[in-house]
């Protein structure tokens, strides 16, 4: 039995590639056509092949929990997540958009403060967030960009339009899936890529490697480009080797960085040589033992001092983790509009803080519809999903709120969209959202498309890896000019 | 070059050339023993010998048979010197400089292993061990080709070939000291003996030149029957053989001119090969190899500390000019 359509459907829920009516979106009808061209052995086939490649590249990544197997193969699923181009131009620029708005924001915070004289209660959010690093105070890192590297979680709705969940800045992870998904689409169904006009996403490692050059401190042709990783045993190892190998940037661990008189060495068969630019892979306080976690061993003694002095370059900087909070996530509107006199493009999931009594109502009010969650890391006391407790987790939770409203916040239920994925019975629905990649340095760029990740449990709308979450190939497709017909193909 | 990289890609070569030379040793020697009669004092146990894996084996067994010996130089978890974990370390080292070596290459190792961890996994009989091990041989010089064809040929690659060269010059030590262990008897005043064996002296330096693939070669080289003084001749004094210790020896310097500050690296080269190179064989073989032997291995192994102290953890840490 191969694949149909007709019998497809996902009652409640925008479905990124069949309307409702049961029919193709118009950029999904030739991949759709073709998948449903395929006999049930032929797909058997391919689901293999996808398997076996996956197995081979040793696309993986880790799970903590599983001692003695670190590593476990990415799942994939093969039907590819595609987005019209004039949605993705529109989407791409809010991005953009966000990104310098919440550079403009870190910068802020860490010199003038323009923004926290008029407003105590946020000044009081940031001295107290778990990501302010007063150490990095009066510090302009070039270009005054903090976060040279974000991944934006997109979330899209039952009405169709995508909304902001959050804005990972301090060390977003995932863009090489994004990657090797595509590589690894191409490999298994080459054929689906002769109707479509899909933009290609390969140019990420070489959009990075400028960025992170445009950052070197010294005016040298050639800067050394480093990539810090934890070690093998941390999940995204994988990515860490295979964005250094993409970008023919050497890999280290802090045990092969050196800091002398405030200078980063990396220690080569040559000697000691000077390094420019360190895109870290590691949290703000394992950096540097000598700055902040004394125990830490993944770190570079005096790499805090080198940086704050100018000596070498940081990506992203120590600090912009700041502006990575659930209640900065409500300011982003309004930060676009103070630090750029731009109305925003992409709109934040409705939310409501706790403290301003005003909100605080609606949310008690509304417990049977709202998210709640902890607003700060530190106070956090679990979260509940409201349309899914009982009355009297509701009351329970209500108290807490009461209690501490500071430390709480609260958003409308989000109705993830789907899209199909291959079952042993045929094609079903399931929840996705999208992570695409922003770079900022001399230059934005946004990647084409990004990591969409799927709940592979039917209903759920965990997209994690580590908890039951698989991904997608994700296409940006020229309506124009995908072909019915023969040609086109790329 | 990081240091903790050389260090690796060094490793990757070495181990590279190890699954190589011991899936040749065992399907050689598994081959052999067919020929060789049922009483004759070589047995399984010599090949565990080769290895230098004795204690391992003598903790986890009481006897030896064929079937546990092979069990335990391909599979097993606790022998460290066992096919299994030397694939394991090779793709371990491999996918820790991911960004060095060509993906093609990792895929190859990446698959080595699986599908070596799959074959092991059940007991196979004699034939198929035959040809996964055949597979392996074959998917370590497809590996190799992969490097030299795609790779720059520059430090990271010296380092690969440096790990190998030695690993190589170690092995063939090693198959010289036992093919001529077997051989003790027979050049020893015990007649008893020696007529014993002489019907299978010949195979058994036969099957010493197969375990490194010299059989071809020797031929070619020496264009005289196989005897005991010859092999050893040219399996340590060799200028063409690239298994051969000179020759070898002469290739690791080659490689050596690709890395800086190479000095010391360079003289326990040349201590090594006075060492292989000055020795009259002949006299050797009467008195017997034992010294000759550990003389040797040593001066190989002092090559490896001086690549060691020059590169991957010097003392110093100078700053690059």
């Amino acid at each position: 039995m191969s694949i149909d359509w007709k019998a497809y459907s996902s009652p409640g829920f925008f479905d990124e590639l069949i309307s409702a009516s049961g029919k193709p979106r118009p950029c999904s009808r030739s991949p759709t056509a073709y998948l449903a061209s395929l006999s049930d052995e032929e797909l058997q086939r391919r689901q293999e092949a996808i398997k076996h490649a996956i197995k081979t590249m040793g696309i993986s990544f880790t799970v903590y929990s599983e001692a003695g197997n670190i590593d476990r193969e990415w799942p994939f699923d093969l039907i590819p997540r595609i987005i019209p181009l004039s949605e993705w131009q529109t989407t791409s620029q809010g991005l953009e958009q966000r990104l310098r708005a919440l550079n403009c924001f870190i910068h802020d915070v860490y010199n003038e403060g323009k923004i926290l004289r008029n407003d105590p209660f946020l000044k009081s959010l940031i001295v107290d967030s778990g990501n302010y690093r007063p150490q990095c105070v009066g510090m302009k890192p070039k270009f005054q960009v903090w976060a040279n590297v974000c991944g934006t979680d997109l979330v899209r709705d039952k009405d169709g339009r995508f909304y902001v969940l959050e804005d990972n800045l301090r060390v977003p992870s995932g863009v090489s899936y994004m990657l090797e998904n595509r590589t690894v689409t191409k490999r298994v169904f080459p054929e689906l890529f002769e109707h479509s006009e899909i933009l290609p996403n390969s140019d990420y490692p070489s959009q990075l490697y400028d960025m992170l050059s445009s950052l070197s401190p010294r005016g040298r042709a050639k800067p050394e480009v480093v990539v810090l990783t934890p070690g093998i045993y941390n999940s995204a190892y994988f990515e860490h080797s295979f964005l250094a190998q993409q970008m023919g940037a050497e890999l280290v661990q802090g045990s092969d960085l050196i800091v002398e008189d405030d200078r980063v060495y990396m220690k080569t068969i040559d000697g000691l040589a000077p390094v420019d630019v360190i895109y870290r892979r590691i949290d703000d306080l394992f950096l540097d033992p000598k700055a902040f976690n004394p125990d830490s061993m993944l770190g570079v003694a005096g790499l805090m001092g080198a940086w704050l002095k100018g000596n070498v370059a940081l990506a992203n900087a120590p600090g912009a983790g700041v502006a990575d909070d659930k209640v900065i996530y409500t300011y982003v509107p309004k930060l676009i509009r103070y630090y750029l006199g731009e109305e925003p493009i992409l709109p934040n999931v409705e939310s409501y803080l706790c403290i301003d009594p005003v909100q605080l109502d609606h949310v008690l009010k509304n417990l049977d519809k709202l998210v709640v969650k902890p607003a700060n890391e530190s106070g956090g006391y679990g979260m509940l999903m409201g349309p899914k407790a009982s009355k009297k987790e509701r009351e329970e939770f209500a108290a807490r709120i009461k209690a501490n409203p500071r430390n709480y916040m609260a958003q409308p239920l989000v109705y993830l969209s789907t899209a199909p994925i291959l079952t042993p019975d045929g094609v079903e629905p399931r929840h996705i959202d999208l992570r695409p990649f922003i770079l900022q340095g001399r230059n934005t760029y946004v990647t084409a498309g990004g990591l969409t990740r799927v709940a592979l449990v039917k209903g759920s709308y965990v997209v994690n890896s580590s908890q039951g979450g698989g991904s997608k190939d994700t296409w940006i497709v020229d309506e124009r000019g995908t072909t019915t017909g023969s040609g086109g193909g790329i | 070059m990081l240091s903790s990289v050389a260090e690796r890609v060094y490793w990757l070569g070495r181990y590279l050339e190890r699954v190589e030379n011991a899936a040749r040793l065992i399907n050689v020697y598994s081959t052999m023993l067919l020929d060789l009669p049922s009483g004759s004092h070589i047995g399984w146990s010599l090949l565990i010998d080769i290895t230098g894996a004795n204690e391992d084996y003598q903790r986890a067994h009481q006897s030896v048979d064929e079937k546990q010996v092979v069990k335990f130089l391909l599979a097993e978890g606790k022998n460290p010197a066992s096919v299994i974990n030397c694939v394991s370390m090779m793709r371990e080292n491999a996918r820790t400089t991911r960004e060095i070596i060509p993906s093609e290459a990792w895929e190859l190792i990446n698959n080595l292993y699986l599908t070596l961890k799959e074959d092991f996994s059940r007991t196979i009989s004699r034939r198929l061990r035959q040809q996964a091990l055949e597979t392996a041989i074959g998917d370590c010089q497809r590996i190799f080709g992969v490097l030299t064809g795609c790779m720059n040929h520059d430090t990271a690659f010296a380092f690969i070939q440096l790990g190998r060269k030695i690993e190589r010059a170690d092995m063939t030590s090693r198959i010289v000291d036992v093919g001529s262990i077997s051989m003790l008897p027979a050049y020893s005043r015990t007649t008893k003996q020696k007529r014993f064996l002489e019907p299978h002296e010949n195979i058994v330096w036969m099957n010493v030149l197969r375990c490194v693939s010299g059989y071809q070669a020797y031929r070619q080289r020496t264009q005289s029957q196989v005897k005991g003084e010859d092999v050893v001749k040219f399996l340590l004094q060799d200028q063409a053989f690239p298994r051969a210790l000179g020759y070898c020896l002469d290739d690791i310097v080659q490689h050596l001119g690709k890395l800086p500050k190479n000095a010391d690296v360079l003289r326990a080269v040349a201590r090594a090969k006075k060492v292989t190179l000055a020795v009259n064989v002949g006299d050797l073989l009467e008195r017997g190899l034992l010294e000759f032997i550990d003389e040797l291995q040593i001066s190989i192994a002092d090559i490896h500390e001086e690549i060691n102290n020059t590169w991957f953890r010097p003392v110093e840490l100078r700053k690059k000019a």
